[in-house]
């Protein structure tokens, strides 16, 4: 392969001209003017609407429906039941892989948690459908719910997060604490939280014979095509997907739900398109959620406030029938540089919606105990707490022993400290007042992701006519993935992106892997890297071995594709356009594959993690206890930025979140009936604009020749982390007031 | 949703006539009302649409100097009425502090009267509830309730009126005109609502067909313009409802009060005036003291329903913060986050 596949050796790395720069996002006008069709925006012809019935109990099992009033309200067409349902292929609870989890599709009369789909009414219009569904007025036999992280007795999780081990130790934790001269210990819990995209899970489906066409929002096309697939017993490739836009997922779109597959079910029942859109507090169960932890800390620590010991262990909850465990101790694996660390997981099973993956599953709930844990422990051993994270800075990964692929998080703190203005900060609380008498505190915390690389594939096409094609199934979640990868696109192969016509969304094309884990842009910029380096070697190839070719014979030498011309690499001067190379070769076009994954060995040698510091501001009315962040500064490395706007964004929308996370959100359930009782966006809070009046995200220069060919690591979660504790701990530091239950509430600081 | 008849009179006469019939409802900007009929919390028969009846939308100035405001006057509007806003300015900051930018240009002064609690068990048809209900229960009792009520509840409901704007103004003896079958009748905004005894779904004091035509302000409420602040205690800084509000109005001649409103929101079925509190202030010099004794004397009846205690205390101190910063005199330009303790805070963007 010629030079561009050089681009591994840091040498020869290759910044083309559309990488690294902020572009705005190509698709904000079709957004701004309502033209981007989102799932729920078509309308085939022949459409009816489906709604879903929900159960209002949370373990037991419907007893009887009201079908017949459902039916012969006007405009209602069927009612699918599970007496009255198309056939599945495949049991809706059955786990053939550790990416499957259980569904409700109708499979009995069995219910598992309040807001459980228990029918589906479908009719000539929403409003009819709607009634249809209150008419159905179910009668249950209704078992005692078990509700919240004390709803049963635990156990030990099989396994947390995606097969991480529930335990972990490293060195010996019991008698390093027990040695400490000085040791912390708290508790710490958060709450159960849900996604809350702004756009709800919504499916237009249509049959035809046995090919389904379908428009839902999909962080995961080709997982979502094989899973209908599997339950309706058809091909994939007779499947087509469409998902140009996403009005956000945060982890809820990853694997198709039960309520999306309810729509398509509908659909075939009733052999016309179907559209269902789930009502926000159908949002609360089916789809995933963040469950809740109580998590203890024991750190130890020596005189000089070396951490000697960590000992991280989290109690959470899963559904009565599947298992998803938060593994929100792992945090503890990869930041702060003890000898002894141990991590460990309970659970209970309760009547929930099975928890899923939500931004930052595991990073996010831990972070926040582990980085209050820390400030806690520097408090004690008097110490500055960016100055406590300094001294126990991790050189390499604690857990493992593995050097990281690279590690700029010392620039991290300087630089964020700096724009923040951390230096002169009393060490004790409750002494900094603003103008206005407001407790005024300042806090830190560290941010940490793995930088991980899933699986892609992309195809590259270069045109007669010197323009390009580049194609992968990619999510636009708002993220920017449109704009993103289409500059990496374009660079791969060396053309302007207006040269480059990008594809996207749907299911036809290359499997782009998932937009998950915050390794899109690495995955699926990974594949279109290579596919263009693919591309440009068969073009290369043709002009090489031509002797009509100014190329010609520069095989060894190899050649740079750079504004839509091969050069040689060792003579710029001699060059030929895309357009002239293919057209002496008779050919249309060009195309050639190109994947994206991990490397085995560079992982098995590394440690691979995106860092960051967050400081934040937060002021406190010292008799109403009402709180507010008023200024975040965050400083994030995290390889490299394929566009730094985009990049900020969405660091930006996670440092909202910690604020969200330390002071706003939070599922309320009633301890009896286990219904959430704040399904909804006026009472289920998040932040508002006033919430949060001055942000800043730094992009910390790094460069990481091991994560993958482009250097890339995930900005799309890492915010969250070290942003939550950062505000708990400037909470703290306002008031002198440690508050371990999350969110923050204003009865926990009036002393009242 | 259940298929209702939508009706839209013409007159005011008609109006009535159209809702006096059992299952019917008036229809304003639907911000409410809308919510509870797609949650099946309102099941109604018939919806008057009130939007269109004519002259209900009107603020003037009624010989005396009282302000009438008509019923259909959107809530934004209202508040950036500058003769309305400069005399009545608690009024004005407590409709600004109210939901949001979008929600107050729809909203409607009758609407905002009427808006039901927000208890969440009312909202989730499948739970008990006395007040959706009358005999059913109340799951709240039990609940998940550290957000209910402090005063005048009873065993039946220990629900709370949300809205901000009925808070000053009850403190400013506004009253509300109101035609019904049997005429025209005027009736204090403080008597409109009920609290719940053992009828909480009796929740205020409207016949079937009542129709809200206007609210009016006296003239001598304006007195208080200069030192009258309404403060409320959210957890985020805008778009959320009161934990506990107070609205706060003092006539000050000199260093001595002459008279003195205390009106709280957030803490009972009512908007919560505070007239024995009130009194401790006529005459008296006012000072951290007297204020504290004010707010102890403001919730000497209070009580927690629940995992609420906090509340009582929080009031108290609400009332203290409200009490000083109406003595230290309404600011010139409506505070850019209205009613929030941070409102003092530079840089906030207008009505966040
Ligand atoms: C997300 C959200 C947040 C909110 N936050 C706040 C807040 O922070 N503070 C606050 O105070 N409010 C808040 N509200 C409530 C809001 O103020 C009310 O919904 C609004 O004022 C209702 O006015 P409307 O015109 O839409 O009334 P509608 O919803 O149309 O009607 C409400 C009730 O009044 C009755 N009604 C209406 N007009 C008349 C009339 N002329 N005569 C007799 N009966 C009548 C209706 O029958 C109905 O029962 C919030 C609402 C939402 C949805
Ligand atoms: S407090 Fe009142 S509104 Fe809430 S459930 Fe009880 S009766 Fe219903």
């Amino acid at each position: 392969m010629p030079e561009i596949s050089l681009s591994q050796a840091p040498a020869h790395q290759r910044h083309g001209s559309n990488s690294g720069q902020p572009l705005t996002r190509r698709d904000g006008v079709l957004k701004v003017t309502g033209a981007a069709r989102y799932a729920a925006d078509n309308h085939p012809p022949g459409l009816l609407y489906a709604v879903l019935a929900t159960a209002a109990i949370s373990r037991g099992r419907v007893a009887a429906l009201e079908i017949a009033a459902a039916k012969a309200h006007p405009g209602v067409v069927d009612v699918m039941t599970p007496a009255h349902k198309p056939p599945l292929a495949e049991d809706p609870d059955a786990k053939t892989n550790p990416f499957m989890f259980r569904l409700e599709l109708l499979q009995n009369d069995q219910v598992r948690y309040a807001g459980q789909a228990i029918a589906v009414v479908i009719a000539e219009s929403l409003e009819a459908a709607t009634e249809g569904a209150a008419l159905l007025a179910p009668r249950y036999e209704a078992l005692p719910a078990r509700v919240g992280l004390d709803g049963d007795t635990s156990f030990l999780p099989p396994a947390v997060g995606i097969g991480n081990p529930a335990a972990v130790t490293h060195g010996d934790v019991e008698a390093a604490l027990d040695a400490a001269p000085l040791t912390v210990e708290a508790t710490y819990e958060t709450p159960a939280q849900y996604h809350n995209a702004m756009e709800p899970h919504a499916v237009v489906a249509a049959w035809d014979g046995d090919r389904l066409s379908v428009d839902t929002p999909s962080q995961g096309l080709i997982m979502a095509q094989g899973r209908i697939a599997g339950l309706f017993g058809i091909a994939p490739d007779h499947i087509h997907i469409r998902s140009p836009f996403l009005g956000g997922g945060f982890g809820s779109k990853g694997m198709i739900s039960g309520p999306q597959l309810l729509g398509i079910m509908a659909a075939k029942l009733v052999g016309r398109p179907v559209k269902l859109v789930l009502r926000r507090e159908q949002m609360y169960g089916p789809v995933g959620h963040r469950a809740p932890t109580r998590q203890r800390l024991r750190l130890g620590a020596d005189g000089e406030g070396r951490l000697t010991a960590i000992a991280h262990h989290a109690k959470t909850v899963t559904s009565s029938f599947d298992d998803f465990y938060e593994p929100a101790a792992d945090a503890s694996h990869t930041l702060y540089a003890a000898p002894a660390i141990a991590t460990s997981h309970e659970a209970v099973r309760i009547d929930i919606g099975t928890p899923l993956f939500m931004r930052a599953p595991g990073e996010a709930t831990g972070s926040i105990a582990l980085e209050s844990a820390i400030d806690e422990a520097a408090h004690a051993c008097g110490m500055d707490p960016l100055a406590f994270r300094l001294l126990n800075y991790a050189e390499v990964e604690p857990i493992t022993g593995k050097p990281f692929s690279s590690k700029a998080l010392r620039e991290c703190y300087a630089q964020g400290a700096e724009r923040f203005g951390w230096a002169g900060r009393p060490r004790e609380p409750r002494q900094m007042r603003d103008e206005d008498g407001f407790l005024v505190g300042w806090g830190v915390g560290t941010a940490t992701f793995p930088a991980l690389m899933f699986a892609a594939e992309a195809r590259a096409v270069i045109r007669a006519d010197g323009t390009g094609v580049m194609e992968t199934g990619a999510h636009d979640m708002g993220q920017g993935a449109w704009t993103a990868l289409a500059q990496i696109a374009a660079d791969g192969l060396g053309l302007g992106i207006d040269e480059v016509e990008f594809r996207a969304g749907t299911s036809d094309l290359p499997d782009a892997g998932i937009a998950g884990g915050s390794a899109h842009t690495a995955t699926a910029g990974t594949a279109l890297h290579n596919a263009g380096a693919a591309v440009i070697a068969k073009l290369a190839d043709l002009a090489t071995g031509d002797e009509r070719s100014p190329l010609f014979g520069a095989g060894n030498a190899g050649v740079v594709a750079r504004g839509g011309r091969l050069h040689r690499r060792d003579d710029q001067s001699r060059s030929e356009g895309y357009g002239e190379i293919l057209a002496r070769a008779g050919l249309a076009e060009v195309e050639a594959r190109g994947q994206g994954t991990a490397d085995p060995a560079a992982q098995s040698t590394y440690a691979m993690h995106a860092h960051g510091a967050v400081f934040a501001e937060v002021k406190v009315d010292p008799d109403l206890g009402q709180v507010r962040a008023t200024r975040l500064v965050g400083a994030f490395a995290a390889g490299r930025i394929i566009n730094p706007k985009l990049a900020r964004s969405q660091l930006y929308g996670g440092m909202i979140w910690g604020v969200s996370f330390a002071l706003h959100e939070e599922a309320v359930t009633d301890r009896r009936s286990g219904r959430i009782l704040n399904a909804d966006l006026a009472e289920y809070h998040v932040p508002v604009n006033a919430d949060v009046p001055s942000l800043e995200a730094v992009l910390v220069d790094e460069h990481d020749p091991h994560v993958n060919a482009l250097g890339i690591k995930g900005v799309g979660e890492i915010g969250i982390t070290g942003s939550a504790g950062a505000v708990a701990n400037a909470v703290w530091h306002a008031t002198g007031v440690r508050v371990r239950r999350f969110p923050i509430r204003i009865e926990a600081l009036i002393g009242a | 949703m259940k298929n209702f008849e939508y009706v839209r009179p013409a007159t005011i006469p008609e109006a009535i006539a159209a809702a006096a019939q059992p299952g019917a409802a008036y229809l304003a900007a639907g911000t409410n009302l809308l919510d509870l009929m797609k949650g099946g919390v309102a099941r109604p028969e018939r919806l008057v649409d009130v939007t269109h009846l004519p002259e209900l939308d009107r603020i003037e100035r009624l010989p005396g100097g009282a302000l009438r405001i008509g019923a259909l006057v959107r809530n934004a509007d209202l508040a950036h009425d500058r003769a309305f806003a400069a005399a009545y300015p608690a009024v004005a900051e407590a409709l600004l502090s109210g939901a949001s930018a979008q929600l107050r240009n729809a909203a409607t002064v009758a609407g905002n009267l009427l808006q039901k609690t927000r208890c969440g068990y009312f909202y989730d048809i499948a739970s008990a509830c006395n007040r959706r209900e009358p005999g059913a229960g109340c799951d709240a009792r039990e609940g998940e309730n550290r957000q209910h009520a402090v005063l005048g509840w009873s065993e039946a409901c220990i629900a709370t009126h949300p809205s901000d704007f009925c808070v000053p103004l009850v403190a400013l003896d506004a009253v509300v005109e109101i035609e019904g079958r049997a005429g025209r009748r005027e009736v204090p905004v403080e008597a409109l609502h009920r609290l719940p005894g053992d009828a909480p779904a009796h929740e205020n004091t409207l016949e079937p067909g009542d129709l809200i035509v206007a609210l009016r302000l006296p003239a001598e409420a304006a007195r208080f313009a200069a030192h009258a602040r309404y403060l409320k205690v959210r957890e985020r800084t805008s778009y959320a409802f009161a934990v506990v509000s107070a609205a706060a109005a003092i006539d000050i001649a000199g260093n001595t009060v002459r008279a003195a409103r205390l009106a709280l929101g957030g803490v009972a079925a009512k908007p919560w005036r505070a007239r024995q509190a009130e009194a401790l202030l006529v005459g008296v010099t006012p000072d951290a003291a007297t204020f504290r004794a004010v707010a102890e004397a403001a919730l000497a009846e209070a009580r927690p329903s629940g995992d609420n205690a906090f509340k009582i205390e929080l009031a108290r101190r609400l009332v203290v913060r409200a009490l000083t910063l109406a003595a230290a005199g309404t600011p010139a330009r409506l505070p850019a986050l209205p009613a929030s303790p941070f409102a003092s805070q530079p840089g906030a963007l207008p009505h966040a």
